[in-house]
């Protein structure tokens, strides 16, 4: 089996205190650790996981700029057999939909039986997999967090409300959005990424991929992004300061107070 | 002004919450709007919800369909395909279902997608301003779209507030002839309903609840210590599970449990919508995070900028104190 995993490069959001620039239009992006998507962490495992059981390849692919080379490499040390990066001057201000497009045009070029993405990345949109399996009229589902191989086709089950799971039979080729808790992503070390530093990393632009530039980018954007702002703080929340015998103190008497002691 | 419709979903004949969080979120685009819903399924239970949400909605579409017993998405888009006009503005919510149908839908509309939006500013000439979140919710953004070609709009669970408005008697309208044979790629095959697991977290009026904070399975101990002093449980936030440190069934959130407890200690949890989409009835939460700028504390009653992995022994100890002096 023939698997594309669809990445993205992202500011971790679990280290990193996100704060707003000074003209309030981007984030400080200054000195931010930067990772690979979580969930899309988990995609790639999965692909791994299923081309070392049925045979095949699976090849990782990003949109975005030299700078995103690195999470390429990464996926390469876990074991990706090979990573494309799609970038071009054109592609800038895309919208999840000029994304999906610009990927749409790359499947079309190669030959893949299984798309997968993350099921959502930094921004929370949830959107580019089931674009891109719409243009494409593949089948899609989402959320997926069990993937088993049929001949010709896969069970997968979706996580749905209450930690229930949907599972649904789906055709090949298909795209497919992974939820995180899939699997255990395997540990990447820099010796790993070391021994992968030579393997070349192709970089194609629009005119290879064969996107019309006026599809994408920030002009043909639907939905544009105006400003970013920080949410004011609700009313009730009190930040306690004291020292952390004196929180703790505190804490103790709040939940006594509030009937939670027996 | 393009029309709103809102697709319902519903299941054994009971609309779900979103029916009317969908209403309130079409009223913040168009204060006079009637919005039309659309209900696909089939026999009983699609009558008993059409009939149900005509309290809500002044104009009900109903379409019957046996392929549409259950909510299959990919069946789903090619019915409200074949049914919505030109230029329609459709208002689904941004949970399981409406993450799996709207991208697509959007494609074959040739319409926007708006993902996820927590509120609705303002619309003039047609260009629609809304709040969406980025970061894990630790940044907001306005984003716009040009609604006049239609759009497909995902509304967060929970953030818009239901209305009190005057019950109308809205009428059916059946669209079912409208929508031909309807075959997929993917096939409904059955659900598996969560394993219960060793503690119900849904019953402790008290959680000691771990999120990421926790940094490795071996300080699970941290909490579970807490937890026995205080004589409460412990739960989780996703990736707490996800490292495979807890049990499926400590979790809480929209794809967890849903906890109703008098008492919330969220430690080390950063707070994402799924999380407090799993907490009810108003708890008193306690929220501590190295982070300042984590979500949890803008919905926090109090809150402690610490680490977890210090605080939580610190707290322990208190109360164990406290304990030996009440005994």
């Amino acid at each position: 089996m023939n698997i594309l995993v669809c990445v993205r490069r992202v500011p971790d959001t679990s280290e990193n205190e996100i704060q707003l620039n000074a003209e309030g239009n981007d984030i400080e992006r200054e000195e931010l650790v930067y990772s690979v998507n979580e969930p899309d962490n988990y995609a790639v495992e999965e692909a791994l996981q299923i081309r070392d059981r049925v045979g095949g390849t699976v090849t990782v692919v990003t949109v975005g700029g030299e700078e995103d080379e690195e999470v390429l490499r990464r996926e390469l040390a876990m074991g990706a057999n090979q990573a494309v990066l799609i970038s071009d001057d054109a592609f800038m201000g895309s919208d999840g939909r000029g994304i999906a497009t610009i990927l749409k045009e790359f499947v079309l070029k190669g030959h893949y039986d299984l798309i997968l993405t993350g099921v959502q990345a930094d921004d929370g949109a949830a959107q580019v997999g089931g674009m891109l399996a719409a243009m494409l009229d593949y089948p899609f589902a989402s959320l997926v967090n069990s993937i088993s191989v049929e001949d010709g086709r896969l069970q997968v089950s979706r996580e749905i409300e209450g930690g229930n799971r949907e599972i649904n039979e789906i055709e090949l080729p298909c795209v497919l959005s992974i939820q995180t808790g899939i699997n255990e992503p395997r540990y990447v070390g820099m010796r790993g990424i070391r021994q992968v530093a030579s393997v070349p990393i192709p970089t194609l632009g629009a005119g290879d991929v064969g996107v019309n530039p006026v599809t994408v980018g920030q002009k043909a954007a639907r939905v544009k992004r105006v400003d970013y702002f920080v949410p004011t703080r609700s009313e009730g929340a009190e930040l306690l300061c004291g020292s952390r015998k004196e929180n703790a103190e505190k804490v103790l008497e709040l939940v006594a107070a509030k009937g939670g002691l027996k | 002004m393009s029309h709103i419709f809102a697709y319902i979903l519903h299941r054994a004949g009971v609309v779900d919450d979103s029916a009317a969080e969908l209403l309130a979120a079409a009223r913040k685009i168009d204060v006079n709007t009637s919005p039309t819903a659309i209900l696909t399924g089939c026999g009983a239970d699609l009558d008993a919800a059409c009939s149900s949400v005509r309290s809500l909605y002044s104009e009900v579409w109903e379409v019957g369909n046996d392929a549409l017993a259950y909510p299959n998405a990919e069946l789903v888009r090619q019915a409200l395909v074949a049914i919505l006009p030109r230029n329609s503005i459709l208002l689904l919510p941004h949970d399981h279902f409406g993450i799996d149908l709207s991208p697509g839908l959007s494609v074959k509309l040739d319409c926007a997608f708006v993902p996820d939006a927590v509120a609705i500013d303002s619309i003039e000439h047609e260009v629609l301003q809304l709040v969406r979140q980025e970061f894990g919710g630790q940044v907001s953004d306005h984003v716009r779209c040009d609604v006049s070609m239609g759009a497909v709009i995902n509304i967060r669970p929970g953030a818009f507030k239901a209305e009190q408005t005057a019950a109308t008697s809205g009428v059916i309208v059946d669209k079912s002839s409208a929508v031909g044979s309807l075959t997929a790629r993917r096939r409904y095959i059955e659900t598996i309903i969560a394993e219960s697991g060793d503690v119900d977290i849904t019953k402790h009026s008290v959680l000691v609840s771990i999120g990421r904070g926790i940094q490795e399975k071996d300080n699970v101990a941290l909490a579970e210590d807490l937890a026995e002093v205080l004589g409460a449980a412990v739960s989780c936030s996703r990736p707490v599970v996800d490292a495979k440190w807890m049990e499926k069934s400590r979790q809480v959130g929209s794809s967890g449990k849903t906890v109703k407890p008098k008492v919330y200690l969220a430690c080390g949890i950063s707070g994402a919508f799924q999380h407090l989409a799993g907490i009810k009835g108003s708890p008193f939460i306690i929220a501590i995070n190295k982070n300042s700028k984590a979500p949890i504390f803008q919905v926090a009653d109090v809150g402690i900028v610490d680490d977890i992995l210090e605080f939580l022994p610190e707290l322990t100890r208190r109360v164990r104190e406290w304990r030996g002096v009440a005994a």
